[in-house]
């Protein structure tokens, strides 16, 4: 091309062009290295307000009362009988114990307001207290009870107390009771237990992502249970047995085409197959459960194939080659060699699964669930329902109720990442 | 189409096959095609075409014939495809010996050998015909378990491959796959001589439970080879055992292939002229996809009745 060209003239031309592919090459470097910063900020961010918006939320406010466990309120007939004790009004007992802290508090509409510092959980923990220990009765007790989330709000410091009255939900009054509660060592955060154990509430001091956790527990096992043994048969069967046509070819087709359904249609099915056709539980995890087995199977087929693909043909060979037969080849040498794969495929597919909610919502899984789930069959709710849930919800109090439950989401989904990633590592084998 | 099918299977089917089937396309994704470039690198001093021609017209020159035939094959054929990779191959494999069979990449030496233990049944696009016989019962016959067959022919591969297992376990698979041995104590006793016939006892003697892919190249080798016999085969097919082994490695494996003559009929595919001349009785020469010459060794290495098998042999082409 330019036999003309002189040497030096070549090298002349080569030298002219470096700086400029050295820019060139600087500037590349330039624009990923600030892809990536941004990326990781972003990362940063959400990680940064989720966690300073919800870590507070693992610390509840809770009041310390002197209760008088008094016969005359809990067991006017002497009966101990656990049906009269659970049905008394326990209320009473802790208004009592809050009026004896503030004595000067007397106008019915004072005494009110006075009441509303504690939660109504209250009630609930002396009773199950009298319930777990008769003894109890004519007794007095110190008991550290949950307070209101308005009180939680004000210790936590996300009420303004230079706002004027009107516009403030706590009022001075209370104010002025809550500063004389702490200032008598009668109010603490303590570890917020019940956020872990409890199911919804409409008061966010009670409410917990324990009903929801073990919904989407529930769910996640239906899915497991199901999806992994159909999704690796399936890709076993599609890789290794499956004769080379047009049927197989549609399959494939589908499957690829099956990943890529909106998760929304998927709940749809569900309500129409499961629900409304095969008559299942409304609300149930083993509902759930199924429609994200439906949306998690292609996941794992087309994740197993490519785990079975990657199996060197020579360790084929060499099962062939000592005489095993086609099936001995797959399950002694092709399956345990590709099983990390497969198993990194579907921890990944079972986290997005987690993540999902919009087909829940179809199966209404979307419900206000106060009891915790038994079993698979009865109504539950699950993680990311239950955050969408409290989003909605109009108390201050949810808002850091809703970036805990996020907070715990996550570090479920981190988790089960964190196992593939440890699977990957741990089984990676060297041929 | 077909084309698509071969290439989404090569994933499964043998790498020798498919470099020996010839065609561009049978080629394209192959393991170790770094290997194969650095082969077709090489030029011809003599056109092609000629060659073909030449080839054509030819009829096998020797004696394809064994005295004590283990295999006898007349009229194999094999396509892959649209592409003719073997044409009216008549060979037999006689007891006790060693055969060689060399010729240049892509004349379907690979592809012979796998024929006799049906190794090319893997290959969804191959099509055999003829007759191959292994004491008279055809090879290719519907009643015929390859299992068996398979049992019978065993195959050592171009690339070590032992399972991800023990050195144990690697030996061990085979004679547990078909129940060879009756309780622990009679397998401890087919690996362990099994390994010692392969020469590689005292190396790994006390290391059995460690893998077999730590081992060096040579040893993983020997390891196969030892693998093999342990299902005690008639016949040991071996597809290049030592291309990818230095000459240390090389030189034990060709002692090996001596010894193991004793007890087992060896057809050996090669690309060292040398080591057929060292290891084998009687060597074949095959030429895109014909086989052009089979002859004692010492014969086609110093008196070569057909030009092209001279001028393979003295190297001016290949």
């Amino acid at each position: 091309m330019n036999g003309a060209a002189s040497q030096e003239q070549v090298l002349e031309r080569v030298r002219a062009s470096l700086g400029r592919r050295y820019r060139q090459e600087r500037r590349f470097r330039l624009y990923g290295l600030a892809s990536a910063l941004l990326g990781l900020m972003f990362v940063g961010l959400i990680f940064g307000t989720i966690i300073s918006n919800g870590y507070t939320a693992f610390w509840q406010t809770q009041v310390l009362i002197d209760v008088y466990f008094d016969p005359a309120v809990i067991d006017p007939g002497g009966g101990r009988d656990p049906l009269e004790l659970a049905r008394a009004d326990y209320n009473r007992l802790a208004r009592a114990a809050l009026t004896e802290l503030f004595p000067d508090v007397r106008a019915r509409r004072d005494r009110r307001s006075l009441n509303r510092l504690l939660s109504s959980g209250a009630a609930y923990q002396l009773r199950d207290m009298v319930l777990a220990e008769p003894e109890l009765i004519g007794k007095h007790r110190a008991v550290w009870v949950p307070a209101d989330d308005e009180v939680d709000m004000v210790v936590k410091g996300y009420i303004d107390r230079s706002l004027p009255e009107k516009s403030r939900r706590v009022k001075d009054r209370q104010l002025a009771w809550i500063d004389r509660l702490a200032d008598a060592g009668r109010l603490e955060r303590h570890f917020n237990a019940a956020f872990f154990e409890s199911g919804d509430s409409r008061e966010p001091e009670l409410a917990g992502i324990g009903g929801a956790a073990l919904g989407s527990f529930y769910m996640l096992l239906v899915t497991l249970v199901l999806s992994f043994p159909l999704g690796v048969a399936a890709a076993v069967y599609l890789e290794e047995f499956a004769p080379r046509n047009r049927w197989v070819d549609l399959i494939e087709v589908n499957i690829n085409n099956l990943a890529a359904v909106p998760s929304i249609v998927f709940g749809l099915l569900g309500l129409a197959v499961f629900i409304n056709f095969l008559g299942m539980p409304r609300s149930a995890p083993v509902v759930g459960g199924l429609v994200l087995t439906l949306m998690t199977l292609p996941t794992i087929i087309i994740a197993s194939r490519a785990a079975l693909k990657s199996v060197p043909p020579s360790v084929r060979e060499a099962a062939l080659g000592v005489g095993a037969s086609q099936m001995q080849m797959v399950l002694h040498h092709v399956v345990p060699l590709a099983l990390p794969g497969m198993l990194t495929g579907t921890i990944i597919g079972m986290a997005r699964a987690l993540g999902e909610s919009a087909p829940l919502l179809m199966i209404g899984m979307v419900a206000f669930i106060v009891e915790l789930p038994g079993s698979p069959f009865e109504p539950a709710t699950a993680l990311p329902v239950q955050i969408y849930l409290w989003a909605d919800s109009p108390e201050r109090a949810f808002v850091e109720r809703t970036s805990a439950a996020i907070i715990v989401l996550l570090a479920f989904l981190l988790l089960m990442n964190g196992a593939a990633i440890w699977l990957r590592k741990r089984f990676e084998r060297r041929w | 189409m077909a084309k698509a099918a071969i290439m989404a299977r090569s994933a499964t089917a043998g790498d020798g096959a498919l470099a020996d089937a010839g065609g561009p396309a049978l080629r394209d994704d192959k393991d170790n095609s770094s290997n194969m470039n650095r082969r077709e690198a090489r030029q011809p001093r003599i056109a092609i075409a000629d060659l073909a021609r030449e080839a054509e017209a030819a009829q096998t020159v020797g004696d394809f014939t064994a005295t004590d035939p283990v295999i006898t094959v007349r009229g194999c054929n094999v396509w892959y495809g649209e592409t003719h990779a073997l044409r009216d191959i008549n060979l037999d494999i006689g007891r006790n010996e060693v055969i060689a069979l060399i010729g240049p990449s892509g004349c379907g030496k690979s592809t012979f050998i796998r024929c006799l233990n049906r190794m090319n049944d893997t290959i969804e696009t191959a099509r055999v015909s003829g007759e191959f016989r292994m004491h008279g019962e055809d090879i290719y016959d519907r009643k015929t378990d390859v299992v068996l067959l398979r049992a019978r022919v065993g195959m050592v591969f171009q690339k070590p491959n032992p399972f991800p297992k023990s050195i144990y376990e690697n030996v061990a698979y085979g004679p547990r796959l078909h129940g060879l041995a009756a309780n622990r104590a009679e397998l401890d006793e087919i690996v362990h001589s099994s390994l010692r016939r392969a020469g590689l006892w005292d190396e790994v003697k006390d290391r059995l439970e460690e893998p077999g892919t730590g081992l060096s190249g040579g040893q993983q080798q020997r390891l196969c080879i030892a693998r093999t016999i342990a299902v005690s085969p008639e016949v040991i097919l071996m597809d290049e055992p030592c291309s990818a082994l230095d000459p240390i490695a090389t030189a034990r494996i060709e002692d090996l292939i001596d010894e193991l003559s004793q007890n087992y009929a060896i057809a050996i595919v090669t690309h060292s002229m040398q080591q057929a001349a060292r290891v084998s009785r009687r060597t074949a020469y095959f030429h895109l996809g014909r086989l052009v010459e089979v002859d004692a060794t010492d014969k086609v290495f110093t008196n070569p009745g057909h030009k092209l098998t001279e001028d393979y042999v003295t190297g001016r082409f290949g």
